[in-house]
């Protein structure tokens, strides 16, 4: 890990003398290594992709590892603002490392566009824009066909971590808005060689649904084990599952499955009137034809989605001020802020002076798993 | 808690145990024979599994180019093989037999590269060498297979229903090759000259040496052994779970936790050792899954009270 963080380095100390004259900094932090790598390494792949200017102003990116280290995570951020002087933060897409970072954002007054849907404190989310649904407006979609389908119990079965947790604070109280009721919660870690135990608790209490939060493929195992246990009724995934690799180790058992999502991993699917359909579909076609056929996922669409706000935003803030400065991060923020009605590739953003999250609830897409692909509900 | 759940969790957690069973002999046997605390017997569960995972997929894994860096003579010949079997789509077995080949290579190598030069330094040194070849490990292991987990095909697709409790095939091959595998070491170290070879270096280095005995052989040897018992075990777990690269780490932890119970030095209490960390793990994620890890990693503390109490004070080596 040492050396790729070496590498790392290095190929950033290359970019940034190599582009010493750049106008406009952009400092990412993503976690290249550690658990989160599987998130990390897609949106850094997208971040390869992305243009070299914005309203003619040259970019200048620089690419940190964070190794899914909180700690690493602040030493980034710290390096951005005092050393690099960045003019916006991007990252990362790791919960438990993007809430960290989020206060030395603010303590620097730059702005932070988060890649993961971080819980912050009221007051605390003033420089932070989050790019990922909240976790309520995609719970949102999932309770809704919930009731459709006539379910009254659910059991949780998520994440060790903020990710898990943040999701059972937000299901929770839009279920019971909708008379389902959370009736038996576990947790496991990704590295745990066996969930039988908890998938036993909780086939137990007999829910007539499965909530399982987790991420990439790390969300098959903990499906089949309650699949093993011979569980008859639905089971629902997060939209950190949304990504092909829980097909490639899930097999059959994952098989009808509903995992609700983003526009952005179906765009084909969505039908005409969808707003995101056009610009999904440029991300899909952007992404699928540098990295191969199927290697579209959720995480590399928010860093697409990332450089589409910047792209409206930064104009705005440049008729203010000059890049490098305090009044231009200013400027950005109140940019993204009153930049009105945004279409991106995961639906559409409308962030304001009190609302840092912005997607609309009806952003979410049911997704059910038909013959190993996608399949819009 | 009925019956039925009862049963199910000792059995999930004696199938656990006996993974970390064999990780904590290999611990216990790295240890007493070169003194290395191997802390990335872990990392050769992963690269078993993964490169097993990676053969299913046709192509070439990641750890045969750098067998092929490190290694002259045998282990290229293996390399070599790999290169033209991998296209191939060879039957599970043989792949399963030429990963295990691969990952055994990496052993002696391993030891080698950075142990060998610093065989007289004192355990602490050795032990932040062992910290460090965790580290590379695991980044090449990131390199090699990526960052998403795999899983693995079972090599018995059975299941016996006792009851409400489901027996799988490849829990019965766990066992099976657990205590295959405990019964050959036993053999090994009681019968053959080599096994009392390493057994002698391990009581006493100087002394094994004036007897002939190389240290530098008994090092190779014993880490070759500790490689081959990590990727078989890798070849165990990997259908039975997703295993990512860096899953090894956590893994071969509770075996450490199962050869600390057996004080570094004694096979059949590590074995029990074993069997008690999976049985903890089992009932801890039944009961309060939120804290399983927090359980288990808490047990060595009163073991290490009961350790120091029982043997008064520690040998100085």
């Amino acid at each position: 890990m040492k050396l790729v963080k070496s590498l790392i380095a290095t190929a950033a100390t290359l970019v940034v003398s190599g582009a010493a004259w750049a106008d406009i900094t952009i400092g990412v932090i993503l976690p290249l290594t550690g658990p989160a790598s599987g998130l990390g390494i897609p949106v850094n792949n997208q971040v390869k992709l992305w243009p070299t200017s914005i309203g003619g102003e040259k970019l200048k990116v620089i690419v940190l590892d964070d190794g899914t280290d909180p700690t690493t995570g602040i030493k980034d951020a710290k390096r951005f603002v005092t050393e690099d002087k960045v003019d916006v933060i991007v990252g990362s897409v790791a919960t438990p490392v993007a809430i960290p970072v989020s206060g030395v954002a603010a303590e620097a007054e730059t702005v932070q566009l988060s890649l993961s849907p971080i819980e912050l404190p009221a007051g605390k989310d003033g420089w932070t824009f989050r790019l990922p649904q909240s976790n309520t407006v995609m719970a949102h979609a999932m309770v809704g066909h919930m009731k459709k389908l006539g379910i009254k119990t659910v059991g949780f079965l998520g994440y060790t971590d903020a990710y898990g947790e943040s999701w059972l604070r937000d299901f929770t109280p839009e279920a019971e808005k909708n008379g389902i009721k959370v009736i038996a919660a576990e947790r496991f870690a990704r590295a745990d060689t066996s969930v039988t135990a908890q998938a036993l608790k909780l086939v137990a209490a007999n829910p007539d649904a499965m909530l399982i939060v987790a991420s990439g493929s790390g969300a098959a195992m903990p499906h089949k084990a309650i699949v093993e246990r011979d569980f008859k009724g639905k089971i629902y995934q997060t939209h950190a599952a949304a990504s092909r690799d829980l097909m490639r180790v899930g097999g059959k058992d994952v098989e009808g499955a509903y995992v609700v999502s983003g526009p952005a991993v179906v765009a084909e699917q969505l039908p005409d009137s969808h707003p995101s359909k056009k610009v999904a579909l440029t991300y899909v076609a952007q992404y699928e034809k540098a990295y191969g056929p199927g290697s579209r996922n959720q995480f590399a669409a928010h860093g697409y989605d990332a450089f589409s706000v910047l792209e409206k935003a930064v104009p705005i803030a440049l008729k203010k001020a000059k890049p490098g400065t305090k009044e231009f991060r200013a400027a950005l923020r109140d940019a993204l802020e009153g930049m009105g009605r945004t279409v991106v590739a995961h639906g559409v953003l409308n962030w304001t002076k009190d609302d840092h999250w912005g997607y609309t609830p009806e952003t979410g897409v049911m997704l059910k798993v038909v013959n190993g692909d996608w399949k819009v509900e | 808690m009925d019956s039925t759940i009862f049963s199910i969790l000792l059995l999930d957690g004696i199938t656990n145990g006996a993974v970390y069973a064999l990780l904590g002999l290999a611990t216990v046997l790295v240890f007493s024979v070169t003194r290395v605390i191997f802390i990335p017997q872990g990392e050769f569960v992963a690269y078993g599994a993964l490169t097993l995972a990676i053969f299913q997929t046709g192509q070439v894994p990641g750890t045969v180019w750098l067998l092929l860096i490190m290694a002259l003579l045998p282990p290229a010949i293996i390399s070599l093989v790999s290169l033209w079997a991998a296209p191939q789509n060879l039957p599970l077995l043989v792949q399963a037999g030429l990963t295990v080949a691969i990952v055994t290579s990496f052993g002696p190598l391993v030891y080698r590269l950075a142990y060998q030069s610093l065989a007289d330094a004192s355990s602490l040194v050795l032990l932040i060498v062992s910290v460090g070849v965790h580290f590379a490990m695991t980044g090449l292991g990131l390199l090699f297979f990526g960052a998403e987990g795999f899983r693995n095909p079972s090599f018995w697709d059975m299941r016996v229903n006792l009851g409400g409790l489901a027996i799988k095939g490849q829990a019965i091959i766990i066992f099976m090759v657990s205590l295959a595998l405990i019964v050959l070491l036993w053999q090994f170290f009681a019968r053959t000259l080599h096994g009392k070879a390493l057994q002698a270096t391990a009581v006493n280095r100087l002394g094994a040496r004036l007897m002939g005995i190389s240290t530098i052989g008994a090092g190779q040897a014993t880490f070759a052994m500790a490689a081959l018992i990590g990727a078989l075990s890798g070849l165990l777990i990997g259908p039975t779970t997703t295993v990512f690269y860096d899953s090894g780490f956590l893994i071969g932890l509770k075996g450490f936790v199962a050869a600390v119970m057996g004080g570094l030095q004694s096979y059949p209490l590590a074995a029990v050792g074993a069997i008690f960390v999976g049985l903890v793990e089992a009932f801890g994620s039944f009961w309060a899954s939120a804290f399983k890890e927090v359980i288990v990693f808490t047990l060595v503390l009163p073991i290490l009270l009961w350790r120091s109490m029982a043997d008064g004070h520690a040998e100085e080596h």
